[in-house]
């Protein structure tokens, strides 16, 4: 298992390095610089020069990368052009908040979509059923951002129950977190439900209700557990949705996570920011599927033991696609 | 004469697919006395399951449905029990073989744990009594109990089937219906299996329902035999009734396509035709398109079963005096 775990984790690594690449390639070819940025239109080009020499912007496309690639081995992500901090210093203040946000918005997802699921499973063409399938329908197709400000103006602007921006109290979660939420619990309750109902066709089911085994239980312990891998790996994917529907809901709702840092330095051409803010994303997504991973074989025997005996599968494996 | 265990009376059993609807069971009825093992013996498709899966009341619903009879166990009559009721006859009073053992296991618990289940269920026990009760049965039906916190994959289609005896004899049922507990196997584990079944049987003096394609099984096993066809038993009585004095024609029949070895016969005599569709049963006699004797009558009416000698039941025009 261990073994395992190292070896995802080493295969993180190209991984990170390919979305380093590729997003600082985008900003180095952006129009635009850090010199016009700083300095503003007063400046001369001598002083522009200047700064660029210092900044290293005039060496080679791939001798800057590979400076910054140092500096991120290193923790350090650059400086802020705007704040003159350190961009990791920026991105680790807002950096809870995201993923909190994004956290709460998979757990409601998850609550709410898997129980909607089950029972919908349960009780196929109920009433229950068909008013769910017809909300996840409508919780798939409807945008997040016009979600947000919908819910604002009623809730926030017309009955002035909650709070239309920030997130200083409870409160003021509840908007942010259905907006952000809705999507995933409606692509969660799908997955739920459709994984549910091939495995409470399977025969261990009706040999769970010829022990005698209640109903609750037949579905909580014998069909759940079965149903969880493809319910785990939409939930994953959602997580990685989220983190970048934060943008979207931090922005509406004037939320102070990363979202919102990285949308205003695009404004501003910040990059350092940018490119910092993608990477924490990415390194974020690519820790929560080594999470999923390892979910799997936590729920599955069957994957659990592919990890556990890997060198005999392996080579019994490859001695008999050399015999063939 | 013992008292009956089990008496099905007049059982009907209908599947709705789409517009159609399958009968797959209709008007059975048959008795069985404590102790007995009966053999159902019927090509595929004849309501085997189905019908045992009436017993168990798990009919799965939609698309099935008891659409009519009584299925009266130790007195009670099952049709009529609630869920709670019939919770507490399943697997502690009735249980059942399932025919692919392949599938029948949860594939994420453990043997053992699948089959202690059964016990917490029925019986207020400890854990610790529990999980040696369960390597107990494994070990009885020749799993070595350390395996006991293997998963399902880590076993043989064999075993998995042994595990699912463990799990059906674990409470010591007073009724055991096997379907086709070894279809899936393969030949000398067959035998084993079978053996096996015998021996508990004997041993914790179980009533069995073997539910299988192979007369030479029912043989070496049963007391008595019920042939069914789409969905109805044609011929029912004990083996020497079934084997040695065979009226049906579908039962004359399913001997003919036996290889018999003694004999010098040259060739199987499979029976001609197909089952009917059971969406569109005949009117008359369900075996009369593919019967050697039909008459015209056949085709018209359907007749109700007639016994022949004390226990010895067919349902058949030419054993009917009128
Ligand atoms: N869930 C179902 N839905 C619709 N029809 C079904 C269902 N289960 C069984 N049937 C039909 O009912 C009839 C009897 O099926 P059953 O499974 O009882 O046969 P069987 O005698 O057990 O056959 P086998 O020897 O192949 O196991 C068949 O025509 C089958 O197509
Ligand atoms: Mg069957």
């Amino acid at each position: 298992m261990l073994r395992f775990i190292g070896k995802r984790i080493l295969m993180m690594i190209p991984v990170l390095l390919g979305v380093s690449l590729i997003i600082f390639t985008m900003m180095y070819f952006t129009p635009g610089d850090a010199a016009d940025m700083l300095l503003g239109d007063s400046a001369t080009i001598e002083q522009k020069e200047q700064l660029r020499n210092d900044l290293k912007l005039n060496e080679p496309y791939l001798v800057q990368y590979i400076n910054y690639m140092k500096g991120v081995l290193c923790g350090n992500l650059g400086t802020s052009y705007s704040t003159k901090r350190p961009v990791t210093e920026e991105l680790l203040d807002r950096f809870p908040t995201t993923v909190k946000l994004a956290g709460a918005g998979v757990l409601l997802s998850l609550c709410f979509g898997v129980t909607m699921g089950i029972i919908s499973a349960t009780k196929q063409y109920s009433i229950f059923d068909n008013l769910a399938t017809s909300f996840s329908l409508l919780g798939v197709s409807i945008p997040n951002f016009w979600l947000a400000l919908m819910l604002i103006i009623i809730f926030a602007v017309n009955w002035k129950i909650l709070p239309p921006s920030g997130l200083s109290t409870p409160l003021h979660w509840i908007l942010p977190i259905i907006s952000l939420g809705m999507n995933s619990t409606a692509t969660i309750m799908r997955m739920t439900r459709s994984s549910m109902l091939e495995v409470v066709r399977q025969d261990y089911i009706r040999t769970a209700r010829a022990k005698g085994q209640k109903e609750l239980f037949v579905i909580l312990r014998h069909a759940l557990p079965n149903a969880l891998i493809p319910i785990i790996t939409v939930a994953g994917l959602q997580f990685g949705r989220l983190m970048g529907g934060a943008v979207m809901a931090e922005t509406v709702f004037s939320i102070a996570g990363i979202g919102k840092l990285m949308v205003d330095a695009i404004k501003l051409q910040n990059y350092p920011i940018v490119q910092g803010g993608v990477l924490l994303i990415a390194f974020s997504t690519s820790i929560v599927n080594l999470i999923i991973d390892i979910l799997y074989a936590f729920v599955d025997p069957r994957i659990r033991s592919q990890y556990i005996k890997p060198k005999k599968t392996q080579t019994a494996g490859k001695g008999a696609v050399t015999n063939a | 004469m013992a008292e009956p265990i089990l008496e099905v009376r007049n059982l009907t059993v209908e599947y709705t697919s789409g517009k159609s609807i399958v009968q797959a069971v209709n008007n059975l009825s048959f008795t069985l006395e404590r102790g007995e093992a009966l053999g159902l013996v019927g090509e595929t498709g004849a309501g085997k399951t189905t019908t045992a899966l009436s017993i168990m009341q798990l009919i799965t619903s939609p698309p099935g449905r008891i659409k009519s009879g009584e299925i009266i166990f130790e007195g009670r009559d099952l049709t009529k029990l609630s869920q709670s009721e019939l919770r507490k006859l399943r697997g502690e009073k009735i249980s059942m073989i399932f025919q692919d053992p392949m599938t029948a296991l949860n594939p994420v618990i453990t043997v053992g744990d699948q089959i202690c289940e059964v016990i917490h269920l029925h019986e207020k026990v400890s854990r610790l009594e529990a999980t040696q009760r369960a390597k107990k049965m494994l070990e009885m039906v020749g799993i070595p109990g350390e395996r006991y916190s293997d998963y399902p994959h880590q076993f043989s289609g064999g075993m998995k089937q042994r595990v699912i005896i463990a799990i059906a004899l674990a409470r010591n049922p007073s009724l055991l219906i096997a379907d086709e507990p070894t279809t899936a196997l393969d030949v000398t584990i067959q035998a084993q299996v079978l053996e096996m079944i015998e021996r508990i049987i004997k041993e914790l003096k179980t009533t069995l329902i073997l539910i299988t394609h192979d007369l030479g099984v029912v043989a070496d096993i049963c007391d008595k035999a019920a042939i069914m066809y789409a969905g109805e038993i044609v011929e029912y009585g004990t083996l020497d009734h079934i084997y040695n004095h065979t009226m049906h024609p579908y039962s004359i029949g399913l001997f003919g396509s036996i290889p018999n070895f003694n004999e010098d016969v040259r060739r199987l005599k499979p029976i001609k035709g197909l089952m009917p569709d059971p969406t569109n049963l005949p009117k008359g006699c369900s075996f009369c398109l593919r019967c050697p004797d039909c008459q015209d009558r056949c085709t018209k009416e359907k007749f109700s079963p007639v016994e022949v000698a004390p226990g010895h039941i067919v349902r058949c025009v030419k054993y009917i005096n009128d």
